[in-house]
């Protein structure tokens, strides 16, 4: 609704926003926070929150920028730089997941720190550098195009489908909702709470770098900037999509219809020239009223 | 309806829809000036629902309410509080966080109040005053957490009554469930601050228990299925004249369904030797059968507790050992329970029963998912299917198997954590309070569904909060004191123990 809404108000402003072309640019906006929210959905239906994004993306695109062929060393793993870049993600989610769950630290704390933690290594690895990547199959997911859209797009897709039937169709998926319904419960039937929170962290680290192969191929490049404001990007659209902080409620679909109004309205400012600085105070502003409107929400539901 | 002139409140004609629901079908009730009112009637009846418009929680869809002859509208339940009326609920409303004192005057510190500061002083003196008007020997400053069940309902009405100093008008409490954690000496206690506020204050006294009602109360309404069915005084009431309204049928004279108790089985399905857990009990022994209903009497401190944590997972045993089948098994976590086939239903059924957010299919299959997984995935038409059949088998009432748990009343979620177990297999139920908060009617269908179960062989732990129904239910039962068994004593159909032969060893 919002995002029809949004779209009609924007296209009698500007013409240009409902081009083919112009479609195609939010849909190469939308794929990267689409991707890094679905992991966070997972998170924070689970009543947690996980602000490692940031970090997991950085050390996964400056590690793939090294692997592939690129403009620094002699490597070219492919396909195989990825796999690992996917395995870096999983063991840095792995490593929130037990933190968070052993060492009992909250997941805002642990994730934080994993955060900060995840650029550094970038920082170290890189060593102030920008590694260009070389490689043309990455290059390909950005510029290479299927029916109009760029690979990008169809492989932030694929994650959506994925998310999905692990959110609806699997015991972790269910085990999360039970845990942001009430722990205790979940414990009570037999459900081993620190496993379901330790394999949540790890499959959101996993989004989180393909996130990052996205980004690289995006820019062409690694560096250690390449993650600076996804996190905020990432939460809001999760929250904008109407998944309860509070856990329990709400789903990846949510989160899809979250990112397209969050990358519509920076989309629609561009378009109709409102200074970038500007941008980013409403966006904060909609992560607020966002927020707001989901705890009417959430009380409605109650009330019924 | 006619209004009489001593009408401390009255709603006329109010009507409640939830989605799927009509709560409330027209209801009107009227509270006099210095009297008790029961309100009485099966879960699901409208009790709750009609309590939360007073109190302001809910807003009628349609409807008066006058206070003192004046129409008017609660809005909130600060709304409620300066209207007079004060409110004591069955579930706790304490912040544990916060001392007793903090809690009584929770809100309402602008009194003591000076330049933005609160003079606690004056604070805790002025909760000492209310916690003497329960009879109530604490601290004001002792953090709410560190006080029984049974003192916090005490300080929660020594809240409501704080409302006599400032309230407009006159003074209207509502009492849901008061008693139901309380014990036979608090009850006591509480009923009589109760009367001897009937000069300065009315009531309304919401109660599973219709003898309480019946001994409290002035004037009672029945309630069923959202309507009032009758009002009376309870002069003309008896209990089982109200359960004849209530349910629409007679208590049976067999009220724990005993001619459906088969002999349990040869088979032992438990059995514990020597079992300890630190200081709250010591050697405890005993075998479980299939089809066999253990009742374990004691009173708060016994150890009982403690145990049912123990064969539940929370709280592995210190010394002595535990086998399920022929196999020695340690529980160290719920999980491990669950994985030797035995369930645990709580006592705190919102909180720890159900995912009050899941529908109640996802609820059912919970405990088992691992069997309706196949290469990795959760099959929907099978899930649909074992939720329907559960549905049906046990009768749980709800519009659909997708409606959230939080939509359905005590006795359907009570059943839909029964079908939880039962769909995942489980062999031995530990039962801890099953029936608490639930009216007789509902509470009846979980005795027979029990029976049932035990009938195909299922074993079961009971623990109850009333002695009648776990001699009524069981087949053996253990009594502790102190952390010991002082008593076994066989309890086969037709050969109950009598209550006050187990009391002895109890205290």
């Amino acid at each position: 609704m919002v995002l029809v809404l949004l779209c009609l108000i924007i296209a009698a402003i500007n013409r240009n926003f409902l081009t083919f072309g112009n479609f195609v640019r939010v849909s190469q906006d939308t794929a990267i926070p689409l991707v890094l929210g679905l992991g966070e959905t997972f998170i924070i239906l689970m009543g947690s929150i996980d602000l490692s994004v940031e970090g997991v993306l950085t050390l996964a695109a400056v590690i793939l920028s090294m692997t592939v062929l690129n403009g620094m060393n002699d490597n070219d793993f492919g396909v195989f730089a990825v796999l690992l870049v996917l395995a870096v993600g999983a063991l840095v989610g792995f490593a929130n997941g037990l933190v968070h769950v052993r060492l009992r630290v909250p997941s805002f704390m642990a994730t934080l720190g994993s955060w900060f933690i995840g650029v550094g290594i970038a920082n170290a690895l890189l060593g102030g550098m920008a590694i260009r990547i070389n490689d043309p199959w990455i290059r390909g997911l950005a510029i290479q195009r299927v029916f109009g859209f760029p690979w990008g797009v169809w492989l932030a897709l694929a994650c959506l489908g994925i998310a999905y039937v692990i959110q609806s169709h699997t015991r972790l998926g269910r085990y999360i909702y039970a845990l942001g319904g009430g722990e205790e419960l979940a414990a009570l039937s037999g459900i081993s709470a620190p496993s379901v929170r330790i394999a949540a962290f790890t499959l959101a680290g996993v989004f989180y770098a393909v996130g990052g192969v996205l980004a690289a191929a995006q820019l062409g490049l690694g560096n250690a900037q390449i993650g600076a404001g996804r996190l905020f990007t990432t939460v809001t659209a999760v929250v904008v999509g109407g998944t309860a902080l509070s856990g329990g409620e709400g789903g990846v679909l949510q989160t899809f219809v979250g990112v397209l109004i969050v990358s519509v309205l920076s989309n629609g400012m561009v378009l109709m020239g409102v200074p970038p600085s500007v941008q980013i105070g409403l966006q904060g502003l909609m992560i607020i009223g966002a927020v707001a409107l989901s705890i009417d929400r959430k009380r409605m539901r109650i009330v019924k | 309806m006619n209004e009489s002139a001593d009408a401390a409140i009255s709603m006329i004609g109010i009507e409640k829809r939830f989605p799927g629901v009509h709560a409330l079908k027209g209801v009107s009730i009227e509270i006099r000036r210095r009297e008790v009112v029961g309100l009485i009637g099966e879960n699901g009846a409208g009790k709750s629902t009609l309590m939360k418009i007073l109190s302001g929680v809910y807003q009628p869809d349609s409807g008066q309410i006058f206070i003192a002859g004046q129409r008017t509208r609660i809005d909130n339940a600060a709304d409620a509080n300066r209207k007079g009326i004060g409110m004591v609920f069955q579930e706790q409303s304490l912040l544990t966080n916060l001392t007793v004192g903090e809690n009584i005057y929770l809100g309402a510190e602008a009194q003591f109040t000076k330049f933005g500061l609160v003079r606690w002083r004056e604070l805790y003196a002025a909760a000492a005053r209310q916690l003497e008007k329960v009879k109530v020997d604490v601290d004001p400053r002792t953090p709410a957490d560190e006080l029984s069940f049974v003192a916090r309902q005490m300080v929660e009405l020594a809240k409501a009554l704080t409302l006599e100093e400032h309230a407009e008008g006159h003074l209207v409490i509502l009492l849901d469930e008061p008693t139901s954690v309380l014990e036979r000496g608090e009850i006591d206690i509480l009923f009589a601050r109760v009367r001897a506020l009937k000069s300065r204050a009315s009531f309304v006294f919401v109660s599973h228990r219709l003898d309480e009602v019946l001994q409290l109360a002035d004037r009672l309404y029945v309630m069923k299925d959202g309507e009032v069915v009758a009002e009376l005084t309870s002069a003309e009431a008896d209990v089982a004249k109200l359960h004849r309204l209530m349910v629409g049928r007679t208590l049976h004279a067999d009220y724990y369904y005993e001619p459906l108790q088969k002999p349990f089985q040869d088979r032992v399905v438990l059995e514990a030797s020597g079992l300890a857990f630190d200081k709250a009990y010591r050697d405890v022994s005993f075998t479980l059968h299939a089809g066999e209903i253990l009742g374990v009497a004691g009173v708060i401190g016994s150890g009982r507790e403690e145990l049912t944590r123990t064969l539940a997972g929370f709280a592995p045993q210190t010394a002595g050992t535990l086998r399920v089948g022929d196999r020695e098994v340690s529980l160290k976590t719920p999980a491990d329970a669950v994985d030797h086939g035995i369930g645990y239903i709580p006592r705190e059924r919102r909180v720890e029963g159900l995912v009050l957010f899941l529908p109640v299919s996802a609820n059912i299959t919970l405990a088992d998912l691992a069997s309706l997984t196949h290469y990795g995935l959760i099959d929907a038409s099978e899930e649909r299917r074992l939720a329907k059949e559960w549905v049906s088998r046990l009768q749980v009432r709800t519009p659909t198997i997708q409606t959230l748990c939080l939509n359905l009343s005590g006795g359907n979620q009570q059943k839909v954590v029964l079908a939880k177990w039962l769909n995942a297999k489980a062999r031995i139920l530990i039962l801890d309070h099953p029936t608490r908060g639930l009216d007789v009617g509902a509470k009846q269908e979980v005795y027979e569904l029990i029976r049932a179960l035990t009938g195909e062989g299922l074993a079961i732990i009971l623990t109850s909060d009333t002695l009648e129904e776990t001699i009524g239910m069981s087949h053996t039962l253990l009594v502790m004191r102190d952390g010991v068994i002082t008593h076994r004593a066989a309890a086969s159909r037709g050969a109950k123990p009598q209550q006050i032969d187990l009391i002895g060893y109890m205290v």
